[in-house]
């Protein structure tokens, strides 16, 4: 009974520690940020373009990373999607259980969800230079779209695959064509499309390595797919390796930003997520 | 009725009457159903019974072909609907499924509100007209004695109402799309006794307009509400007929022993 009790009480032990060793880096990220970046933040920060060139410059904002991170992400998050759902309906609706060509699938998004970041870029740089193209938003947007594809598709067909087959067999019984079937899929699935979207965008918009050769970086807002983008990730990578202070604690501000941007987006998107789990069957 | 879908379909006169032939069904290499014929009676009850696994679900099954979507299922024979045999019925295999619902054991409500699970059926068939949907909603709700207990919530998510308020949903839904035949696969098993009670009178009431197949485990339903009694045994069908005949004076051996209670 007594070696019992002391397995118990060091299990838990151990579980409080790395609960706190968690905790602690979060606090401790948040704190380096913020004690760090707080000084250099102000409201021109967020609403100027840099003044004097993104490397070396003090003056105005980083309103041009903000931006262009968001124009990248959205978009991407939006093509990604659709591109997504089709194939994971056509995994779990149309395809049985046993199907090579589901695990083949399954398989390839696998591998693709393991390729890092910087290979997705360097992908993307070998293909604009073939087709001529010079870095620019569209290009970015191609590759951070080609990146977080298998993210979606792997979350959202995890949420597929429990999916109750008697929901299915109900919608066939009422004479629904499988594509028709597609509105309930959806519906039992969006708890599971919202986290998908979530894991997504909060790894697109904190890629550096895909964006640097695709996107490229510039001290205004692109006003065309083939102009080059700015992103906060580049923007705190360049600011931060500048031997001036000033402008480093500016990259400080920058990463604040971008933490911000995903901290917000993780709470709303819980709180949507809530909206959308409520006609899902358990 | 209240809406018909666009009938493009056009094989033969309606008719609720079933009629099985040689109706063989394998899975995965065993034989499930064995040269089953059978036939369904209009605007009647028939219950199907029989011990666990003596194939009354895949007959059932076979009779909305759902039974495709059972890895390694293989089906032959003909389910005639009129002049039209569901079995190679090609394209119009979903207009055919319309005309054969289905309830099934466990209530099974869509991941939707209660106004979008019945009008949802009307939907894929084309109907959009917003006072259309309410009118049939409203109907089928009233049908099934639903109506009173949810008007006041019909955006509510269907898996707030209770198991016996969901199968009567579940069955408002199903007869919304406006069957000839109802599937009901031991419909009240998962209910408390007085949900199942008011489930099976909804069907004595629904066999005035409806040709209604049960598959049951409980004799004392089928003796209930039966007009006829199909028993299975093993995959084949034993013995067919009124149901009076059947239970009062059972021909086969094997019949007499499971209404007996030797075995179940």
């Amino acid at each position: 009974m007594r070696a019992k009790f002391i397995e118990e009480k060091t299990v838990k032990a151990l579980m409080y520690l790395s609960t706190a060793i968690v905790a602690l880096a979060v606090v401790s990220i948040l704190w380096t940020i913020l004690s760090k970046g707080w000084g250099a933040m102000s409201w021109d920060m967020i609403s100027k373009l840099p003044g004097g060139g993104f490397y070396i410059g003090k003056e105005g904002g980083f309103l041009n990373a903000i931006v262009g991170s968001l124009y990248i992400v959205g978009t991407s998050a939006v093509l990604g999607l659709l591109v997504s759902i089709p194939v994971v309906f056509y995994l779990n609706v149309y395809l049985r259980k046993s199907s090579r060509l589901g695990y083949a699938a399954r398989l390839a998004c696998d591998v693709l969800f393991g390729i890092p970041s910087i290979v997705y870029g360097a992908f993307g740089f070998a293909l604009m230079i073939y087709f001529g193209m010079r870095a620019s938003l569209g290009g970015g947007i191609v590759v951070v779209t080609l990146l977080i594809i298998p993210i979606f598709i792997r979350s959202m067909d995890e949420a597929a695959r429990d999916f109750p087959r008697e929901i299915l067999d109900t919608a066939y019984s009422l004479g629904a064509t499988r594509l028709q079937t597609i509105r309930v899929v959806l519906r039992q699935i969006a708890p599971g499309i919202a986290t998908a979207t979530l894991l997504s965008i909060g790894r697109a918009i904190g890629d550096a390595a895909g964006v640097m050769f695709t996107a490229g970086y510039t001290d205004s807002i692109p006003t065309s797919l083939s102009q080059p983008a700015a992103t906060l990730p580049l923007a705190v990578f360049f600011q931060m390796t500048s031997p001036i202070k000033e402008v480093q604690n500016r990259a400080y501000a920058a990463a604040m930003v971008l933490t911000l941007i995903i901290l917000v987006l993780s709470i709303g998107g819980r709180l949507i997520m809530n909206r959308f789990s409520k006609n899902k069957l358990s | 009725m209240i809406f018909r879908p666009d009938h493009k379909f056009t094989h033969g006169a309606e008719t609720s009457k079933m009629q099985i032939e040689g109706l063989n069904v394998h899975i995965a290499g065993q034989h499930i159903l064995k040269e089953v014929n059978l036939i369904i009676p209009d605007k009647r009850i028939t219950c199907v019974i029989g011990p666990s696994g003596c194939g009354k679900s895949t007959l059932l099954r076979s009779m909305n072909r759902l039974i495709d979507s059972v890895e390694g299922a293989h089906i032959e024979g003909k389910i005639l609907i009129g002049e039209v045999n569901l079995i190679d019925s090609g394209e119009h295999l979903t207009e055919l499924r319309r005309r054969i619902g289905l309830v099934s054991q466990k209530p099974c409500p869509l991941p939707m509100s209660i106004f979008e699970n019945v009008a949802y059926g009307c939907q894929i068939h084309g109907i959009r007209n917003r006072r259309k949907l309410k009118m049939v909603v409203r109907h089928y709700l009233e049908a099934v004695g639903l109506w009173d207990e949810v008007c006041e919530r019909l955006n509510a998510p269907a898996t707030s109402l209770s198991l016996g308020q969901q199968q009567r949903l579940c069955l408002a839904r199903s007869l919304a799309v406006e069957p000839q035949f109802i599937l009901a696969d031991e419909a009240t098993s998962a209910l408390d006794p007085i949900a199942s009670r008011n489930v099976e009178e909804l069907f004595v009431k629904l066999k005035n307009d409806y040709s209604i197949i049960m598959v049951t485990h409980t004799l004392r339903q089928a003796r209930r509400i039966a007009d006829y009694v199909v028993f299975m045994y093993l995959g084949e069908l034993v013995e067919a007929g009124l149901a009076s005949e059947v239970f009062d004076n059972p021909q086969h051996e094997l019949t007499k022993k499971y209404l007996s209670g030797a075995f179940s």
